[in-house]
């Protein structure tokens, strides 16, 4: 049960990579997550962290336009990539849209996962969203909540998805 | 000053007054990212905490090595049960039994035995891995039927004091690995079975089940020695402040705890869960320290007890039901937490909201090797709810009466006392339970893969009603109202701001409503017995009520009236046609450029009647119904169409109910049919990690979800309300079970699997069934 201390040897990597719109370069270690990358060293606080395997959808972040988990990637893969966290869709267009219809749909309680399904809606609004409501389901699937029964952050989705096709 | 019960006030158009939908004032900070959580705070010179935890269920600590950790450069503090002998180091508001660390004995797997703080956290995983410990395995009692054999060997040997927020009156002494012991006697339950005519009886288990709130339980501590600052993830910050202070022998006010947005609660957060080792950590480093668990620790800090139960109901030939006798085991794990409350509530729940000749419960709370459980919305309800009414259910079948009609025939009735001495039944059951079968259509053909329950219970809620709440009015006509209720997602922030609003005639927009800081907002007592909008409402609208007493006596000097004459309309005292803005009024009131009118309420048990002092403060309703699809190859349940009840008395927000009774139908088919921690034959949990413990995706989301919101103003809240939230949660579970009874599918054990589900169908195609 017990392991002997990991090697103090920290190989450091540069990383360059579009996020939310702007350059960002830093020198990391390159077993750095994704996530510690934002939250603990860029201070973007918006992306949460819970489940640590990829399931739970909290910590999602697009990268290069599709969502992924940032619990379980490398911040140096993302090297040379586009990278959007919540903090970076606030300041698009298509934001108004989502968060009209989350806030007109009731679709957040205690908000822990919102930003992950934000970012998950925000793909499928840009990707050509889904036809029906089981497909939108399905594209969500992989984002957990816990307080609501999740219909109603159906319902939000294909607001915004309807009202950002309309334009 | 005085306090008028009664003030004439207009409801203010869309401004979000009582009974309307509004976005929820925390709703753009939450889509937008912006809410903070304890885990997103940071403090001066904060170090990062770790825990390391015992990978054996049950052993005797022989050593503990952490010179190697020490000696890691960037490592601030390690601290062992050695470094905590100044302090009463045990904590546990129910029975004092819990070790901050471990003290020569672990007694479950992940049991905290060491904690560190470091420069990162990091560091702070490296100097845990660094640190060796010697354990001397012993064997471990897993399940609570080895737990309460009479050679079982004893997990506690020590006396422990009861702790000081349990509310159960005498504990009873400890009996082997039973800690507490819930008993109801009415009557004699033994003959009348005798008596009766039809006698149902089995033996039932129900899962230990995890909250999963997605945030897991984090902390920052901040220890000076004199005083002690914890920002934490928890629900009931003032008993976490009780508790602190009596583990570090500190004034009340010498404590000050800090709760930011919960990223959910269900009962996992309420009393104290990783705050005191956060403490201790920070006591030694001299510095703040933040503790953040994982999953796979946040599910062995606390989870919902597993349960042995044996029921036998006994109704007469027409389905008149007779008599009722249970008796129930529940699994606390290796210390209390909130068990005794649990098995006490689980106790409360056994008969059900039913007329009897007799019943006799017997409810123990047991010490397994396994982790500590506690609360989890609707305990008590959601253990037993299932099983009474699976019974009903087996009855009627024998006696060929409808479900339906067994509930008409035997349900109490409004005024009905369900509990000698305490509150009488509030509610309606039987005509929420036929707004059930109505959405429903109830009695409709339904093909041979399809099944349809429901399900009826009670819930004792409201915790202990004290709350109190300020409101200040400013000189710009805005107010700020400081409450203690925690914003775990159930949207009190804006129910409150919307009973300050209906009072004040102010719209939402204009009042603020922030987090408990212990230093400065009026005590509440807890979060949790669905109790908020009821309990802490009541007192945010006393206030409220201050706060608009004053505005008509400064009004009325204004306006050149009495003050009994001055109506507030629209954030203005007016007197006819003559009309002055409440900015006016306060400056007016206080002269130079104002102050801030200031109105206190409270709520207290204590000094009258009625349900506040009888309790509980209301009987909150658990009825719901479904109808299921099973697929008859693979025994898979697939819900089609759900129904659940809010029985609210007056609906503060109708949308914020409707979301958070969907949310909890979810978690109720969770509970019902996947949902299940796993522990080995040597009590360590098998499914730690989301990938193999499976919660509710939008996958599993019912065809059709309805909530009929009852308003009958019959809460003795704001404005007739009464709570909800958690009802449906028992609700859910007997309701599937129901619904596969009435398929031939009996279930005794949850959650209904496919594989379960598939075997029963075997049985019951071997005619093993009733009726």
């Amino acid at each position: 049960m017990v392991e002997g201390p990991r090697s103090d040897r920290i190989h450091l990597v540069k990383l360059r990579c579009e996020l939310n719109g702007g350059q960002v370069e830093e020198e990391i270690p390159d077993h750095e997550l994704l996530i510690d990358f934002l939250r603990e060293r860029l201070g973007l606080t918006g992306t949460k962290m819970s489940c640590e395997v990829q399931v739970c959808g909290a910590c999602t972040v697009l990268v290069d336009g599709n969502p992924v988990s940032s619990c379980c990637m490398l911040a140096a893969d993302v090297d040379g990539h586009s990278v959007l966290t919540i903090e970076g869709l606030r300041d698009l267009p298509e934001y108004v849209t989502l968060e009209r219809a989350f806030l007109n749909h009731a679709a957040t309680q205690c908000g822990f996962c919102t930003p992950g399904f934000m970012l998950t809606s925000a793909a499928l609004m840009a990707s050509g969203a889904p036809r029906t409501r089981r497909e939108r389901s399905e594209a969500l699937s992989g984002n957990l909540c816990r307080c609501t029964g999740y219909s109603v952050i159906l319902d939000a989705v294909e607001e915004a998805v309807g009202a950002y096709d309309e334009n | 000053m005085t306090r008028i019960e009664q003030v004439p006030h207009r409801t203010i158009g869309d401004a979000g007054a009582v009974g309307q939908s509004i976005d929820r004032v925390d709703g753009p900070a939450k889509v937008a990212g912006r809410a903070e959580f304890t885990g997103d705070m940071h403090v001066a010179s904060m170090a990062f905490g770790r825990v390391l935890r015992s990978p054996l269920a049950r052993a005797r600590i022989v050593d503990i090595d952490v010179r190697d950790a020490e000696a890691i450069a960037g490592v601030v503090a390690v601290v062992t049960a050695a470094d905590l002998s100044d302090i009463d180091a045990t904590f546990g508001h129910a029975i004092r039994d819990r070790p901050i660390l471990a003290d020569g004995q672990v007694r479950f797997m992940g049991e905290p035995v060491v904690a560190v703080a470091a420069e990162t956290d990091e560091i702070a995983q490296r100097a845990v891995e660094a640190i060796r410990i010697n354990y001397e395995p012993l064997d471990p009692v897993v399940d609570v039927e080895d737990a309460i054999a009479d050679d079982a060997v004893a997990i506690h040997t020590d006396f422990y004091p009861p702790g000081f927020a349990h509310g159960l009156g005498e504990l009873g002494e400890r009996d082997g690995n039973i800690c507490y012991t819930h008993r109801i006697t009415d009557g004699d339950a033994h003959d009348a079975l005798q008596s009766a005519d039809i006698v149902v009886e089995g033996t039932y288990r129900f899962p230990a089940v995890y909250q999963y709130a997605l945030e897991p339980h984090t902390v920052i501590a901040d220890h000076t020695g004199a005083e002690l600052t914890v920002w934490a993830s928890c629900q009931h910050p003032f008993l976490v402040r009780a508790e602190l202070a009596s583990i570090f022998e500190l004034a009340l006010d010498k404590v000050r705890v800090i709760v930011p947005y919960l990223g959910g609660g269900f009962g996992s957060k309420s009393y104290t869960k990783m705050e005191p080792i956060a403490a201790v950590v920070s006591r030694k480093a001299g510095r703040p320290v933040r503790i953040a668990n994982r999953v796979d620790e946040a599910m062995v800090t606390t989870r919902r007890h597993g349960m042995i139960c044996e029921m036998r109901t006994g109704a007469a030939a027409d389905g008149t039901l007779v008599g009722r006798e249970v008796r129930m085991w529940l699994d606390t794990g290796a210390y209390a937490d909130n068990g005794p409350r649990v098995t006490a509530t689980a106790a409360d729940a056994a008969p059900g909201p039913y007329r009897w000749d007799a019943v006799s419960v017997e409810a123990n709370c047991v010490y397994t090797n396994t982790a500590p459980s506690g609360s989890y919305r609707a305990f008590g309800a959601t253990h037993l709810q299932w099983i009474g009414e699976s019974q009903i259910d087996r009855i009627g079948r024998q006696a060929g009466i409808d479900p339906l009609e067994m509930r008409r025939k035997n349900l109490h009735q409004r005024g009905d006392i369900l509990r000698a001495g305490g509150t009488p039944l509030d509610g309606d059951l039987i005509g929420d339970i036929e707004k059930v079968a109505t959405a429903l259509d109830w009695g409709a053909e339904r093909g041979p893969d399809r099944g349809v329950g429901l399900s009826v219970g009670v819930l004792a809620a409201g915790a202990h009603p004290v709350s109190s709440a300020t409101i200040k009015l400013g000189p710009d006509g805005r107010a700020t109202l400081l409450v203690g209720s925690t914003e775990m997602g159930q949207g009190t922030r804006t129910a409150m701001a919307q009973i300050a609003s209906e009072v004040l005639t102010i719209p939402v927009s204009s009042i603020d409503v922030h987090g408990a800081d212990t230093w400065f907002t009026p005590y509440d007592r807890s979060t949790g017995a669905s109790r908020s909008t009821t309990v802490a409402g009541k007192a945010v609208e006393r206030a409220a009520r201050e706060v608009a007493a004053a505005l008509r006596e400064t009004g009325a000097e204004l306006l050149g009236t009495d003050s009994e004459h001055v109506v507030l309309i629209d954030g203005a005292a007016t007197h006819g046609d003559a009309t002055i803005p409440f900015d006016e009024v306060v400056r007016h009131r206080f002269g130079f450029s104002g102050g801030e009118i200031i109105g206190s309420g409270e709520v207290r048990p204590t000094g009258g009647t009625g349900s506040y002092a009888e309790g509980p403060v209301f009987w909150e309703v658990c009825i719901g119904g479904v109808e299921i699809e099973v697929d008859r190859d693979t025994g898979e349940v697939r819900v089609v169409h759900s129904v659940g009840i809010a029985d609210v008395g007056r609906a503060i927000n109708p949308d914020l109910i409707r979301i958070q009774d969907e949310g909890g139908t979810m978690q109720g088919l969770g509970n019902a049919l996947f949902e299940e921690m796993e522990f080995s034959a040597d009590g360590l949990l098998r499914n730690d990690t989301l990938l193999d413990y499976r919660i509710p995706t939008t996958a599993d989301i019912p065809d059709r979800f309805d909530t009929i919101i009852v308003e009958n103003e019959d809460g003795p809240g704001p404005f007739g309300a009464k709570g909800c939230g958690e009802g449906i949660l028992a609700a859910i579970p007997a309701a599937v079970v129901n619904a596969l009874g009435s398929m031939g599918i009996e279930i005794n054990r949850l959650p209904a699997t496919p594989e379960r589900v598939w075997r029963a169908m075997q049985s019951s195609a071997e005619g093993v069934q009733d009726g």
